[in-house]
C-alpha cells in the first residue's frame, strides 16, 4: 500500500531521482569524519533560528513604546515564552560558534583550494550574513543595551567622510534612534538577512553537490589543478559512498548532541535579558555588547586615536578581501595541517588576540568604575594611624573620585594605575604635577582642588609605599627641610 | 513549456518579441526601481536637515549658576509609536549670570551617554573612559573632540535650545 503510494508521486515528482542527486550523492569515504560534522550542525541551528524566530514574532512587537513590554511579557506572561527566547538566544550563540569551527576546520584542513573557491567565498557571505544577524538581534532586544549599542553604531557611521551625515540617518531612518530605527533592523533581521542567508546557503550546498566535499586530507598530497578532478572522480567511483546514509551518521549524532545542549542550556540559563529600558533619559547606562562584538568593543578603547578611523573602515574591507581572495591566493598545493605551519600559526594567533580582546571587553579596564567613590571605602591599612593632614587627604581622594579610575587594595577603577605603591615611582614634586596639570591620559585638577586640598592628597599619596621601603626621592635636589615626619625623610 | 510548434511564427519575429519584450521590462523595471530606491535611500533625498527647532528646557531658575544639571526635552519629530526614545536628555551648565553651555549626552568618541561628576568636575563616559572638563574639552581617553554643544538662547525665562539630531562626528551640533 505505502508502496504503491511512494510509486505514484515518485513517477511524478522524480524523487527517487532527486535523492540519489542530492541527499544520496556519493562522497568521499574518509569525509564521514568528526571533523566534517560543523557544518550540518550551523545549517540546522540556522532552522532552529528559523522556527523560533518565527514563533517569538507571533507576540513580539517592534515599536520603540512596546518592543521591551513585549519582551517582558514573552518572558513573565506568555506560556514557554521565556523559554523560545532562550532557545532563540542559545541558538545564536551556538550557530555563531558552530559556524567559527566549521570555518576553522575548512581552513586547516585546505579545503577552500581548488575546485572549491566559490563554495569558500559564498561561505565568507554567510559569515558576515550571520555576524549581522547576531548584531540586529541584539536590537530586537530592545533595552539600553540595543539603545546605546544603536547610538554606537550611528557614531561609528558617522566617522564615514563626505556622507557620514546621510548614512546615519540612513542607519536611524531619521534623524535620531526612534520607532523607525527599529522598524528598520527589525526588517534587516527578519526578511532581508535571512532572506540572504537562505540563498547563499543555497549557492553553498549546490557547491556541495557540484564540487563535491573534499576528501580527508593527506599530507604530501597537494592539489594539482591539471590532476585534481580525474582525481577526485577515480576516488569517488572507488572510495565514493553515498552521503545518506553511508556518510551522515557523525552528523545526525552531532546535530542531536546540538539539540540536547541548545535545549539544556536554554533551560539552566535562560533568556538574555531584556536589561534596563530603552530610556535615553536613563544617563546611568553601562552599554556592553553581546559576547561576539567584546573584542570590536575593547579594540576600540584600546586603538591610538589616529587608527580608529583607519582600523574601522579599512582593516574590515581588507580582513573581507583577503578571506574573499584566499582561495585564488593559496588556491593548490598542500592541504594538510601538518604541512601548512602558517596556516595553523594564523589560527592561533587569531584566537588568541580575539580570545584577549574579548577578554579585556568583558572587564573593561579602561571605564571607570562610576561609583567607586561613593560605593567602595578605602581599607583601613592605609588609613591606620596617619595624621590629620594625611586623613584629610584621604577625604579628597575619596570625595574627588580618584577612585573611579585608580584602585587602592585591589578596589576601584582600572582606568589609571594601582597607587598602592605610588609613593615609590613618583617624587613628591612629581606627584604635585601630575595632580595638577594631570597629563599621560589624566585629566588636570588644578581648577577643582584648593592649595589646602592638594596639600592634603599629597600627603596621603606619599603614604602610599609598602612599610620599610623609601620613597621616591629627586636625587639631584636637596632634601625638602620643611617637611617633617614619616620613614625615608630626613 | 519547451514544446515547439510547427505553424509558429518565424524565428526572427520571435526574437524581436523577445528582445522587445526584454528592453520593454528593463524600462519597467526601472521605472519600479526609482520609487524603491527612493523611498529607502530617502535620508539623501532631503535637503541636509539640521537642527532647525527651538525646544525650551525649561525656566532659567532651574539652573543656578555654577552647577551643571541634567534636563529632558522631547525631540520636535517624535512619532506616536516613538515612546521614551524622543525624551533626549542633555547637560546644562549654568557658568554665571545668564551664560549658558548645553552639551549633548553622547561622547564624542562613539555616542555613550557621558556622567557629570559635580566633585571632580568631570563627565565620565561609561564605555571606553573618555573624561571631558566641566566646560566640555577634552580630558582624557579616546574622544577626538570636546562634547558636542547646542545652540542656546534665553526668551521670557526660559532657555531654549537647537536640537533634534543624535550628534556624531559627521553632523555636530553646531
Amino acid at each position: 500500500m505505502l508502496q504503491s503510494i511512494y510509486r505514484w508521486l515518485d513517477q511524478r515528482l522524480y524523487i527517487s531521482k532527486l535523492f540519489a542527486s542530492t541527499a544520496g550523492h556519493h562522497v568521499p569515504a574518509d569525509s564521514g569524519s568528526w571533523y566534517y560534522v560543523f557544518g550540518s550542525a550551523t545549517l540546522l541551528c540556522f532552522i532552529i533560528q528559523i522556527v523560533t524566530g518565527t514563533l517569538l514574532a507571533f507576540v513580539y512587537v517592534p515599536s520603540t513604546n512596546d518592543a521591551w513590554n513585549s519582551l517582558q511579557y514573552l518572558n513573565h506572561t506568555q506560556y514557554l515564552g521565556w523559554y523560545l527566547r532562550a532557545l532563540h538566544n542559545w541558538g545564536s550563540n551556538f550557530m555563531v560558534a558552530l559556524m567559527t569551527l566549521h570555518m576553522v576546520q575548512v581552513f586547516l584542513f585546505g579545503a577552500y583550494k581548488y575546485p572549491r573557491e566559490l563554495t569558500w567565498m559564498s561561505g565568507v557571505i554567510l559569515l558576515i550574513a550571520t555576524l549581522a544577524m547576531a548584531f540586529t538581534g541584539q536590537v530586537m532586544r530592545f533595552d539600553e543595551d540595543a539603545y546605546w549599542g544603536l547610538g554606537i553604531g550611528a557614531s561609528i557611521t558617522g566617522r564615514v567622510p563626505l556622507i557620514g551625515d546621510r548614512l546615519v540617518h540612513l542607519l536611524l531612518g531619521g534623524p535620531i534612534i526612534a520607532g523607525e530605527t527599529l522598524s528598520r533592523f527589525f526588517t534587516l533581521h527578519v526578511f532581508i538577512i535571512p532572506g540572504l542567508i537562505l540563498a547563499f546557503v543555497s549557492v553553498h550546498l549546490r557547491l556541495v553537490l557540484t564540487k563535491g566535499i573534499s576528501e580527508y586530507p593527506v599530507p604530501g598530497r597537494p592539489v594539482d589543478k591539471r590532476t585534481y578532478d580525474a582525481y577526485y572522480d577515480k576516488l569517488l567511483h572507488t572510495e565514493g559512498v553515498p552521503f545518506v546514509p553511508n556518510a551522515i551518521g557523525k552528523d545526525l549524532i552531532f546535530a542531536g548532541l546540538v539539540i540536547v545542549a541548545i535545549l539544556a542550556c536554554s533551560a539552566v540559563f535562560g533568556p538574555a535579558g531584556p536589561s534596563g529600558t530603552p530610556d535615553p533619559t536613563r544617563v546611568d547606562a553601562y552599554p556592553r555588547p553581546d559576547f561576539y562584538f567584546l573584542s570590536v568593543f575593547a579594540a576600540l578603547a584600546l586603538l591610538p586615536g589616529w587608527m580608529e578611523t583607519l582600523v574601522l573602515f579599512v582593516a574590515p574591507g581588507l580582513m573581507l578581501a583577503f578571506l574573499f581572495a584566499l582561495p585564488l591566493i593559496s588556491g593548490t598545493g598542500e592541504r594538510s595541517p601538518r604541512r601548512r605551519p602558517v596556516a595553523v600559526l594564523s589560527v592561533i594567533t587569531i584566537f588568541l588576540v580575539l580570545g584577549v580582546l574579548s577578554y579585556l571587553g568583558q572587564t573593561a579596564p579602561w571605564s571607570p568604575k562610576m561609583n567607586a567613590w561613593s560605593g567602595i571605602p578605602i581599607a583601613t591599612k592605609f588609613l591606620k594611624g596617619r595624621t590629620p593632614l594625611e586623613m584629610r587627604g584621604a577625604v579628597v581622594f575619596q570625595n574627588k573620585q580618584c577612585r573611579n579610575c585608580h584602585s587602592l587594595g585591589d578596589t576601584g577603577g582600572m582606568r589609571g594605575p594601582a597607587l598602592d605603591q605610588v609613593a615609590m615611582r613618583q617624587t613628591y614634586d612629581q606627584l604635585v604635577r601630575q595632580v595638577i596639570q594631570g597629563g599621560g591620559n589624566m585629566p588636570a585638577y588644578g581648577k577643582n582642588l584648593s592649595p589646602a586640598e592638594v596639600n592634603g592628597l599629597i600627603a596621603f599619596l606619599e603614604t602610599l609605599h609598602p612599610p620599610g621601603q623609601a620613597r621616591a626621592r629627586d636625587s639631584a635636589a636637596p632634601p625638602y627641610p620643611d617637611r617633617v615626619g614619616g620613614e625615608g625623610k630626613p | 513549456m519547451t514544446e515547439h510548434d510547427e505553424s509558429a511564427p518565424s524565428p526572427s519575429r520571435r526574437s524581436l518579441l523577445f528582445k522587445f519584450g526584454a528592453a520593454f521590462n528593463v524600462v519597467a523595471g526601472t521605472l519600479l526601481a526609482i520609487p524603491v530606491v527612493g523611498y529607502v535611500f530617502s535620508a539623501f533625498a532631503h535637503r541636509k536637515m539640521q537642527p532647525s527647532a527651538w525646544i525650551p528646557l525649561g525656566p532659567v531658575d532651574q539652573f543656578p549658576a555654577g552647577q551643571t544639571r541634567l534636563a529632558v526635552y522631547r525631540t520636535p519629530f517624535t512619532r506616536p509609536w516613538d515612546g521614551a526614545t524622543s525624551d533626549i536628555p542633555c547637560w546644562v551648565r549654568h557658568v554665571d549670570a545668564g551664560q549658558f553651555q548645553v552639551f549633548a549626552i553622547n561622547c564624542t568618541h562613539l555616542g555613550c551617554p557621558v556622567r557629570w561628576f559635580q566633585e571632580s568636575k568631570l563627565f565620565m563616559c561609561p564605555c571606553h573612559g573618555g573624561a571631558f572638563y566641566a566646560d566640555g574639552s577634552r580630558a582624557s581617553g579616546p574622544p577626538p573632540r570636546a562634547l558636542f554643544e547646542y545652540s542656546y538662547k534665553v526668551e521670557n525665562n526660559q532657555l531654549l535650545i537647537k536640537g533634534g539630531i543624535l550628534p556624531t562626528l559627521a553632523e555636530p551640533l553646531s
